[in-house]
């Protein structure tokens, strides 16, 4: 048997049922590694003691038929967990315990996973690199002093650094699969409306979605299958049938129709960005998936879209902190003083930058020219895709315009960071799931990821798709644990 | 367009968030690039075009007004940052 945490979700929890491994071995395996793994900075808060005691507890009547039986599971830090702090990477939130527990991390403990602890996030899940967390920046498994991505940049990490056998993370404009192309794993945004929102800080509200991240295709399907389900508590949450992801996995893919949009060859792309690109739609062709040209003529407009209505939300969402009921408060002469003072303070430069475009977007006579215009130009780029999905049946591209870069490389050029998504935005903009996975290396030998994007609610036909694509890519991470301390 | 000291001074206090002048003078900067960058989207004529307001098609859903949460008051008030047993305090709003 391969070392534990090396070992996949579907290995871990076969050799659960198995009685192979139990629970509690498993959990003090990845607590073991990350007490040696703290250059990574993938932890906020962990929850390693009580974890050991429901890995225990599991054992000792353990119930087979759940789908995730005694694994153990760190989160990003943005879901809500009862009774264990919740910080969404920032001060103002640095001392908050939940009263309640997301819905989607429930799902996991009712299918008997076990909480592990809370991962780094960029400040409210803002960011492209991780490095705007009040708990500092993560390093990359791949290469230090390298950026994981974000905003999901602890969790990436966590995966690729086998410190967690999955993940969950949220995705806003590509805080799930730019992470997971930074570091050479699998990261899956659901449909808008699949996984609730329901106990998941708030970023912008018409784009966040929850879901998986993993080290393959297989877990991803997984996991997804656990995650996804209707809520009343979300008011966005859609009521459809989903289904068996893991069971109806299924690497015949022959006659799938899969779209190469044009636009997303933009200007300063890397040679081996374009290379990756081609060899992924060879690999299609080879699986006999038919592939078709497409337009989607809107593709440069997402971005700039997206810093409106993005910014718009946050400000509105954000407005809750104020240092009255929780969270962090900075004392004032008076109340409005108390407030200005507070986020001040409590708000990191790029969650304060978004909250003042917002602000701005939103505020008297400038509505229309920004918002509302904004709002148009995302029902542009939404018939895009709806004229697209007419003629095929899945869209390939890449996750990212480039591999992870180093630390501090672009804190100082907001735009230069925004650009990171440019492909991964359109997505989220038209509500629609996606996933990244591994797809290859630049020259430093750092990962690039592929996008293969889907219909709404067609998560299967886009996890099948990756399932036959990564069988072809056969992509090895070959992480050499540079960050690792010595055993105590 | 630009943004001016005046419009970032004014924004930062609709948005209660106190800055000093030289991140004042920072934040205009960011700004303007930022906005310099969205004001791409003047290319496009959008006379004709429906705002998309929400992406999942569905109309809202009522359900009955039940409660369904235990008493947690008292977890509820130990995440306030001054406590005072069964308030939250604020500074003296009324003189």
């Amino acid at each position: 048997m391969s070392e534990i945490t090396s070992q996949s979700l579907f290995e871990l929890t076969s050799n659960i049922k198995e009685k192979k491994l139990s629970s509690e071995e498993i959990t003090k395996a990845f607590i073991n590694r990350a007490e040696k793994s703290k250059k990574l900075n993938v932890y906020v808060t962990d929850n390693f003691e009580k974890a050991i005691d429901q890995s225990k507890k599991f054992d000792s009547n353990p119930n087979l038929d759940f789908k995730l039986p005694g694994i153990p599971i760190a989160v990003k830090d943005l879901f809500c967990t009862n009774g264990v702090r919740t910080t969404a990477g920032s001060k103002i939130l640095n001392n908050f315990v939940p009263t309640y527990e997301s819905t989607v991390t429930q799902n996991l403990w009712s299918q008997g996973a076990i909480l592990l602890g809370k991962l780094n996030c960029d400040e409210f899940a803002m960011g492209s690199s991780n490095e705007t967390s009040f708990f500092g920046n993560v390093q990359n498994p791949v290469g230090e002093n390298l950026v994981p991505g974000g905003s999901s940049g602890g969790s990436s990490a966590a995966v690729a650094a086998n410190l967690t056998p999955v993940t969950i993370g949220t995705d806003t404009g590509g805080s799930i699969r730019q992470p997971a192309s930074f570091t050479g794993t699998v990261g899956l945004k659901p449909t808008y409306g699949s996984c609730s929102r329901y106990g998941i800080v708030a970023f912008a509200s018409s784009l966040d979605q929850a879901g998986p991240m993993t080290k393959n295709v297989r877990d991803c399907s997984m996991l997804l299958e656990v995650i996804s389900s209707f809520d009343q508590k979300d008011s966005t949450s859609i009521d459809y049938k989903r289904n068996y992801y893991s069971k109806e996995l299924s690497k015949d893919i022959k006659g799938k129709k899969i779209g190469i949009p044009k636009e997303y060859r933009v200007d300063n792309m890397p040679d081996e960005i374009e290379q990756l690109w081609k060899n992924g739609i060879a690999y299609a062709k080879d699986c006999g998936a038919e592939i078709i040209d497409i337009s989607l003529p809107h593709t440069n407009y997402a971005l700039p879209t997206y810093y409106i209505v993005a910014p718009a939300e946050a400000s509105s969402n954000l407005a809750r902190y104020d240092g009255v009921k929780y969270g962090f408060r900075s004392p004032g002469q008076n109340l409005i003083e108390m407030y200005e003072k507070t986020r001040s303070e409590g708000f990191g430069d790029e969650v304060k930058r978004r909250i003042m475009i917002g602000t701005y977007v939103l505020s008297s006579g400038y509505y229309d020219a920004y918002y509302l215009k904004a709002q148009k130009v995302r029902q542009l780029i939404k018939k895009d895709f709806d004229d697209a999905f007419s003629k095929v049946d899945a869209i390939l591209t890449p996750s990212t315009p480039s591999s992870a870069f180093k630390i501090g490389e672009k804190t100082n050029d907001p735009v230069s960071m925004y650009l990171n998504d440019i492909f991964t935005v359109p997505i989220n903009l038209a509500g629609l799931p996606g996933i990244s996975i591994p797809a290859g290396k630049d020259k430093n030998n750092y990962p690039l990821g592929l996008q293969v994007i889907g219909k709404p609610f067609d998560e299967q036909n886009i996890l099948n798709i990756s399932y036959a694509l990564e069988d072809k890519i056969n992509f090895k991470n070959d992480i050499s644990d540079w960050w690792l301390s010595e055993y105590k | 367009m630009s943004i001016d000291l005046k419009t970032v001074k004014h924004i930062s206090k609709l948005a209660r968030i106190s800055i000093d002048d030289e991140k004042a003078n920072k934040l205009k900067g960011d700004l303007n690039n930022i906005f310099e960058f969205i004001e791409k989207l003047n290319e496009l004529n959008t006379d004709n075009v429906q705002a998309l307001t929400s992406i999942a098609e569905t109309t809202l859903r009522f359900r009955k007004d039940e409660i369904k949460s235990e008493n947690i008051r008292e977890k509820i008030l130990k995440n306030s940052p001054e406590e005072n047993k069964d308030f939250f305090v604020v500074p003296k709003v009324v003189e």
